[in-house]
C-alpha cells in the first residue's frame, strides 16, 4: 500500500466557487431570472456561501428542482414548461439557464432549450452549459461575455464616443479629457461587498476618468449596455478578458488587464489607459517578462532596507514569498510587493483551474498574448490546482499571503508568517469582515498595518 | 392560498425554486459528525463540494472532513472506482491518526454511470481492516422520492453499529438532532421503569456510540427517520416504537399508553398532564394578547398540527410557511378547513417568494411572532422563536415547554438575520 500524491483530493483545503455559481454571481443584478438546471444544492450553496448580495437585494435566481425521473427520461419539457411560466408570471429582462452535473450527464442541449424558449417568451434566453466541474473564473467569464454580445447597443445607436470616436488623440489623454472606462470581470466572488468596488469606481473617478459601466455590479443595465461609449475597457481579473475580447471586436475598444492595487499599480494603470486611448493598443500593465517589472523592483531606492536596518528591525524583503488567489489580482499584490516595498522573491499561485488554458484559447484564437500569463512558468507564478501540489509549493515558503484556509498546509516544524487574505470566492462568507479594500493606497495603508 | 382553498396536502404547483437564507436546518454534513471520531470523505464535482466543505468550515470541522473532486475525465475515462479507492487511502494515510470510521458519500454522478460502490468498499476495508466504512449520499435528485436523502442519511447514521447481543430495559431514541428534555414524560417514564436510554446526541466517543448497538428498543419520533428504526429493527433485530411528535391529545395518549403497555412502564397521570398543557396555553394566550403568530415547517414535522393545537386554544395563527404537508398531518389539515378556513397556507420555494414584500410583522406593529426561521424571514418580524425539527420537544411536556417559549419570544426582540443565516444551528450556532 503506497502512498500516492493524488490530484483532485483536498484532505484539508476547500474549494472554489464553481462555475454554475459564477453565472448566478456576474449576472445577478441585471435584472434577469437565472435558473440552475439541478435537483437542489447549488442553490442553497450559492446563496449560502457564494452570494453576499442574497439576502438584502432580491433576485430572480432559482434552481430547477430536476428529479430522477426526468433526469432518467431526458426529460426537459418539465424545465421548458416551469420557466416559461414563472417567466411569464415575474417578467424577467431575459432568462438565463446553467447545467450542473447532472445535466452533463443527461447531454442536456443549453444552446436547444435556450432557443426554444426565446421564440416562446420573446425575451433573450441563454443556454450555460456549465457541469460544475468548473471554477467560477470560467462561469463569470462565459455569462458577461453573452450577456455583453447579445445587450450592447449597435454602434450606431451610441452617442458618445465608442460608436464614433474609437480613439482619443494621444495629447488629450494626458489632458482634461480623460478616457472613459468600463470596468470589466467585477463579482463579490473577487472582491466580496465590503468597500473594493466602490474603491475601484472611485481610483478612476477621482483621477479624472469616468466610469461608464461595471460588469457587474453596481451599474444600471442602461448603463451597462452602453459600454461601447468608453474609450477604453478594463479587465480587472480574468473573468473580465472574455468580455473585453467582445467589446473589441463589437466596437474596436482597446482593453487593459489590471487592477490598480498600491499606489504605484494605480499610476500604472492609469498610464496604460492612457495609452491604450491614445494608440489602440491592449495594455498589459502587469506584464514581467520585458525586464520592467523587474527593473522597477531594483530602482526602489534601497532606503525601505536601510530604514528597516536603522530601525533595527529585520530586512523582511527576501523572505520567499508565496500569494495565492486570483490570477489578476494576485499578480497586482506581486507588482506592489515588488516595486513598492523591495520584496525580490515573490511568487503567485493560482489554483483556479483552467485559467491559464482559459486565457490561452481566447487570445489563441485572436493570435495575441498577454505577457505575464503564458510565462507563468517561468517564475513569477504557478497554476497548481491540487492540495498536494500547493502543499509542496509552499514547502520554502517564508512569507504566505493567502485565504485564512490555506494556513493549513503551511510546512510543518517551520515558523512561517502569514498575512490572511480572504478570498470570497474561495472561503465564502466565514472571513468576509477581514476582506481587505486590495485598490490603490487602501491597499498600501492595509498591507503596511498588517506588517507591523 | 388560504387552508379552505387547499385541494390537498400538496397545494402548490411545483416549478422553480426558490431558497430563503434560512439556513439553520442541519445538512448531511452536520448530520454526519454525530457519529464520533468518524471522518467524512465527499466524492463529487466542485459545484457540490463547495457547499458541504464550507459547511465542514463553518462549524470548524475540517480536521474530520476531506474530498475528491471529481472531473470531466473521471466521467469519461470510467475510473471512477480508482479515484475514490486511491483518494480515501490518500487521505487516510496523511491523516495523523487513523479515524475510529469513515463515511464516503458518493453523488448523484455515481448513481448514473453505475459505480461500483461495493467493490470500492471492499477494497477499501481490505486496505484499512481497522476503520468502519460507510456509504452515505448525497444525491439530491432523489429528493422527490419516497426514501428521500435526508432520510437515507439519518438510516446511515447508525449503518456502524456492530451486532451485539441485546440488552433488556435499554432504548435509543433514534433519528433526531437533538435529546428530548429531560422533563418529557416518555423520558420519565422510561427512567421511572428502570431503564436506560442512549442518544447519539450524547455519545462521546466511538464506543459509547457503539454501545447503542447492544439496546433492545429503538424509539422514533418523526415519519422523516422511520427509515432507520426499521433498518434497525432488520438488521440488529431491536424493536422499533414510533412515537411521533403530536400535538394531538388523543394522539399523545394513544402514544404515551403503548408505551406503557409495551414496555412495562409507569403510565403517568394523562389528565392531570393535559390541564397543565392547557394552562399553559391559556396562560400564553393572555400573554400574546392577540399577537398573531406565523409557523413554518422547519420548526416542527407537524406545523399544521401545532396551528391547530394553538388556534383551539385561542392564539391567532395567521399563516403556516410549508410546501407540502405529510399524511399524518391530514387530520390536522381537514379540522382546520372547517375551523379556521381563513388560515393562510405559504409555499417557502414558490417562484414568487422572491418577490413578494416581507413585511408581514408591518401590519401588526411588529408585533407577530414567527415559529420557526422561514415564518421569521418571510414575515420580516423580529420577535422569534428559533425553533428547528420540534428542537427536543415531545409530548405534553413539550407542548408546556413551548408554550412557555412563546412567551418568552413574543416579549422580545431579536437579531433574526444575524441568527437564521448560521447553518446547522444547534450544530454551529
Amino acid at each position: 500500500m503506497g502512498v500516492l500524491r493524488m490530484r483532485q483530493v483536498s484532505r484539508v483545503l476547500s474549494t472554489y466557487t464553481a462555475d454554475v455559481s459564477g453565472v448566478c454571481s456576474a449576472l445577478y443584478e441585471m435584472g434577469g431570472m437565472v435558473i440552475m438546471h439541478d435537483a437542489s444544492g447549488c442553490n442553497s450553496t450559492y446563496n449560502t456561501h457564494d452570494e453576499p448580495r442574497w439576502y438584502d437585494m432580491p433576485s430572480m435566481v432559482y434552481v430547477s428542482g430536476l428529479s430522477e425521473l426526468e433526469a432518467v427520461m431526458g426529460d426537459d419539457d418539465k424545465l421548458l414548461r416551469d420557466v416559461e411560466r414563472a417567466a411569464k408570471e415575474l417578467h424577467p429582462r431575459f432568462v438565463a439557464i446553467a447545467g450542473t452535473p447532472i445535466p452533463m450527464m443527461m447531454g442536456t442541449d443549453f444552446k436547444g432549450i435556450a432557443r426554444l424558449l426565446e421564440r416562446r417568451l420573446g425575451i433573450p434566453v441563454f443556454g450555460f452549459a456549465t457541469n460544475g466541474t468548473h471554477s467560477y473564473v470560467s462561469g463569470v467569464g462565459m455569462a458577461l461575455a453573452q450577456a455583453a454580445k447579445k445587450f450592447c447597443l449597435p454602434k450606431e445607436q451610441l452617442t458618445g464616443p465608442g460608436g464614433i470616436q474609437k480613439q482619443i488623440p494621444a495629447e488629450k489623454a494626458d489632458g482634461a479629457q480623460k478616457p472613459c472606462v468600463n470596468l470589466l470581470g467585477v463579482t463579490p466572488l473577487d472582491f466580496s461587498v465590503t468597500g473594493n468596488v466602490e474603491a475601484l469606481k472611485e481610483a478612476f473617478q477621482s483621477e479624472g476618468y469616468q466610469v461608464k459601466s461595471c460588469w457587474a455590479m453596481g451599474s444600471d443595465f442602461d448603463e451597462l449596455i452602453r459600454a461601447g461609449e468608453a474609450h477604453v475597457n478594463v479587465a480587472v481579473t480574468v473573468s473580465g478578458i472574455e468580455t473585453a475580447i467582445v467589446l473589441q471586436e463589437m466596437y474596436g475598444t482597446p482593453w487593459v488587464l489590471g487592477l490598480p492595487t498600491g499606489r504605484k499599480l494605480l499610476r500604472k494603470v492609469l498610464e496604460a489607459v492612457d495609452r491604450a486611448a491614445a494608440t489602440g493598443e491592449n495594455q498589459f500593465p502587469l506584464a514581467w517578462d520585458n525586464g520592467t517589472y523587474e527593473a522597477e523592483s531594483r530602482r526602489l531606492p534601497p532606503s525601505e532596507e536601510k530604514v528597516q536596518r536603522e530601525n533595527g528591525q529585520p530586512d523582511q524583503s527576501h523572505r520567499q514569498t508565496y500569494i495565492i488567489g486570483e490570477w489578476v489580482w494576485a499578480m497586482a499584490l506581486r507588482y506592489s510587493l515588488m516595486t513598492e516595498y523591495g520584496y525580490d522573491r515573490v511568487s503567485v499561485i493560482c489554483p483556479l483551474e483552467s485559467e491559464e488554458l482559459f486565457a490561452d484559447r481566447l487570445l489563441e484564437e485572436r493570435r495575441e498574448r498577454i505577457p505575464g500569463v503564458l510565462t507563468a512558468a517561468a517564475g513569477a507564478g504557478a497554476f497548481l490546482e491540487d492540495e498536494d501540489q500547493i502543499e509542496e509549493r509552499l514547502k520554502n515558503a517564508e512569507l504566505v499571503i493567502a485565504d485564512p484556509i490555506y494556513r493549513r498546509v503551511l510546512p510543518k516544524g517551520k515558523v512561517v508568517d502569514f498575512i490572511e487574505f480572504p478570498h470570497e470566492g474561495y472561503s465564502g462568507r466565514i472571513y468576509r469582515r477581514e476582506i481587505p479594500v486590495l485598490i490603490g493606497e487602501q491597499w498600501n495603508r492595509w498591507f503596511e498595518q498588517k506588517c507591523k | 392560498m388560504t387552508i379552505k382553498d387547499a385541494g390537498s396536502l400538496t397545494p402548490f404547483e411545483s416549478g422553480v425554486e426558490y431558497s430563503a437564507p434560512a439556513r439553520g436546518p442541519w445538512n448531511i454534513v452536520h448530520v454526519g459528525t454525530l457519529v464520533p471520531e468518524s471522518h467524512q470523505v465527499f466524492v463529487c464535482a466542485q459545484s457540490c463540494l463547495r457547499g458541504v466543505v464550507l459547511t465542514a468550515a463553518e462549524m470548524n470541522a475540517m480536521d474530520r472532513f476531506s474530498t475528491i473532486a471529481i472531473q470531466e475525465r473521471n466521467i469519461l475515462k470510467g475510473d471512477m472506482e480508482k479515484l475514490i479507492i486511491d483518494g480515501v487511502s490518500d487521505i487516510l494515510n496523511k491523516l495523523p491518526k487513523l479515524p475510529r470510521a469513515v463515511e464516503v458519500f458518493s453523488s448523484c454522478i455515481h448513481d448514473f454511470i453505475g459505480c461500483d460502490m461495493e467493490f470500492v468498499f471492499g477494497k477499501l476495508r481490505l486496505r484499512f481492516p481497522d476503520v468502519d466504512f460507510t456509504d452515505c449520499y448525497m444525491t439530491p435528485i432523489l429528493r422527490k422520492t419516497k426514501f428521500t436523502p435526508d432520510a437515507r442519511m439519518r438510516q446511515q447514521l447508525y449503518s456502524l453499529l456492530h451486532p451485539v447481543p441485546l440488552e433488556e430495559k435499554t432504548a435509543n431514541v433514534v433519528g433526531n438532532l437533538e435529546p428530548f428534555y429531560e422533563t418529557c414524560e416518555i423520558l420519565s417514564m422510561l427512567r421511572q421503569g428502570g431503564w436506560h436510554l442512549r442518544d447519539i446526541n450524547d455519545c462521546g466517543d466511538y464506543e459509547e456510540y457503539q454501545k447503542m448497538a447492544a439496546s433492545s428498543v429503538n424509539i422514533v419520533t418523526q415519519a422523516g427517520t422511520l427509515s432507520a428504526g426499521e433498518a434497525l429493527e432488520r438488521r440488529l433485530k431491536q424493536k422499533l416504537f414510533y412515537l411521533p411528535v403530536s400535538y394531538r391529545y388523543e394522539e399523545i395518549d394513544a402514544e404515551l399508553k403503548l408505551a406503557a403497555e409495551t414496555m412495562g412502564l409507569p403510565l403517568p397521570d394523562l389528565q392531570d398532564l393535559k390541564e397543565r398543557a392547557d394552562q399553559a396555553l391559556a396562560h400564553t394566550a393572555k400573554a400574546l394578547a392577540g399577537m398573531p403568530v406565523a409557523i413554518d415547517f422547519n420548526a416542527t414535522t407537524r406545523p399544521l398540527g401545532l396551528a391547530r393545537l394553538l388556534i383551539s386554544h385561542g392564539i391567532q395563527v395567521i399563516t403556516v410557511y410549508a410546501d407540502s404537508f405529510g399524511k399524518e398531518e391530514e387530520p390536522d389539515f381537514l379540522w382546520l378547513k372547517e375551523h379556521a378556513p381563513e388560515l393562510k397556507l405559504s409555499a417557502t420555494v414558490h417562484g414568487k417568494m422572491v418577490a413578494l414584500p416581507r413585511n408581514e410583522a408591518e401590519q401588526y406593529g411588529g408585533k407577530l411572532l414567527a415559529i420557526g426561521q422561514k415564518a421569521a424571514y418571510f414575515t420580516g418580524t423580529r420577535h422569534f422563536l428559533n425553533m428547528l425539527e420540534n428542537s427536543g420537544l415531545h409530548g405534553y411536556e413539550g407542548i408546556i415547554r413551548l408554550a412557555r417559549w412563546m412567551e418568552e419570544e413574543a416579549a422580545r426582540e431579536q437579531d433574526v438575520p444575524s441568527i437564521i443565516q448560521v447553518k446547522g444551528w444547534g450544530c454551529c450556532g
